[in-house]
């Protein structure tokens, strides 16, 4: 009994501790930088990129030996003073757009940018339609030929009681 | 047991009950065949731009450098590789075979290995390569935007990329995609094959 509770405790140490090393370990290489608006862009930019080898995370997030190169690059192109735009076009040039995590307006992409708005518009364009539809059918009294289908509807369940 | 009325509009909104059902046909095949695409396969810019500038030690003579007009000879291919790269020893006997089949010089790209290492397993294995780059840090391979081993790039006689294979070339694909590239860029070319003149 004793020793099944100790052993449960210890695994769950050993999973803690393993959860504690792998958050540590995505944060590894610190770069010094010379001023702390440098350090925003670094960051900024890193959480920008994608890492091609993981693809669902970041240059910022992976431990990838690619992103660490990655890394390295657009440090040192922060600190040479390159501009953002730069920065983008030169990773871009290279590895694509798929390195962007937000795809720039393009050829390509106008589909991608465009469908939110296309949908929004035929929902509002849907919606002014079909209430219009049934306030007419709200308003619209009933013919000759439905008042005489109603009426032998009532009779006729009158006369079943 | 009493019917209701049929309502005016009903028959000219039919089509409305299969609007769902169309919508929801037409979302199975974009996944269908969206799914059957491999997320891996990153389109590379480079297609159809020259190849970028570097200056590299040859492998073979460290003393000798391999540089971007090294490419610009003839068709060629480049790939890039490391012994640390398991899909690379999966690889290595298509690029023998494509070596013997002398279609084009496979020229080789050391990714972040050493050359001890290259040496050696060329050695013992077969050597395809006509020769080969040694990118220790990986930096030149960032300029290919290689994002993995093996890679092999199809550049034409004026140094331009053609093709990018991610992944290990097995016999197939150079038989359907690769080798008819090349035939297609060489005839294009006409004169320039094989020389010896220096660009």
């Amino acid at each position: 009994m004793m020793a099944a509770g100790l052993t449960a405790m210890t695994r769950l140490r050993v999973l803690l501790i393993l959860l504690v090393s792998f958050s540590a370990a995505a944060q590894i290489v610190d770069f010094p930088f010379e001023s702390r608006e440098q350090e925003t862009r670094y960051r900024e930019l890193s959480e920008q990129l994608r890492c091609l080898v993981c693809q669902n995370q970041s240059l910022a997030d992976s431990n990838a030996d690619l992103a660490q190169d990655l890394r390295t690059e657009l440090y040192e192109q922060v600190v040479e003073g390159k501009s953002d735009e730069h920065i983008l076009s030169f990773m871009t040039a290279r590895y694509g757009e798929f390195i962007l995590y937000k795809p720039r307006f393009s050829v390509n992409t106008v589909l991608l940018w465009s469908i939110p708005f296309i949908l929004l518009l035929t929902g509002i364009v849907s919606l002014v339609r079909f209430s219009r539809l049934r306030r007419e059918a709200e308003w619209t009294a009933p013919g000759e030929q439905q008042l005489k289908r109603i009426r032998e509807l009532l009779e006729g369940e009158t006369r079943e009681k | 047991m009493p019917t209701l009325p049929e309502s005016r509009s009903g028959r000219q909104k039919v089509w409305i009950y299969f609007l769902p059902l169309s919508v929801l046909l037409l979302l199975v095949l974009v996944f269908y065949f969206g799914l059957g695409l491999n997320p891996r396969l990153v389109p590379s810019p480079l297609i159809g731009q020259p190849v970028p500038e570097f200056s590299l030690p040859r492998l073979e003579n460290t003393d000798n450098v391999f540089m971007q007009s090294t490419l610009h000879k003839e068709v060629s291919l480049l790939n890039i590789w490391a012994t640390w790269c398991v899909s690379c020893r999966q690889e290595h006997p298509t690029l023998m075979k494509i070596a013997a089949s002398d279609e084009a010089p496979v020229y080789g790209l050391l990714y972040k290995d050493e050359p001890a290492n290259a040496t050696q397993w060329l050695q013992s294995r077969g050597d395809p390569y006509r020769a080969n780059a040694v990118d220790a840090d990986g930096r030149v391979a960032i300029e290919w935007g290689v994002y993995g081993t093996p890679e092999t790039f199809v550049i034409d006689a004026q140094g331009i990329i053609r093709h990018k294979h991610v992944g290990p070339m097995n016999w197939d694909d150079w038989e359907t995609v690769i080798l008819p590239l090349i035939r297609s860029l060489k005839e294009h070319d006409g004169g320039r094959t094989d020389g010896d003149d220096k660009a």
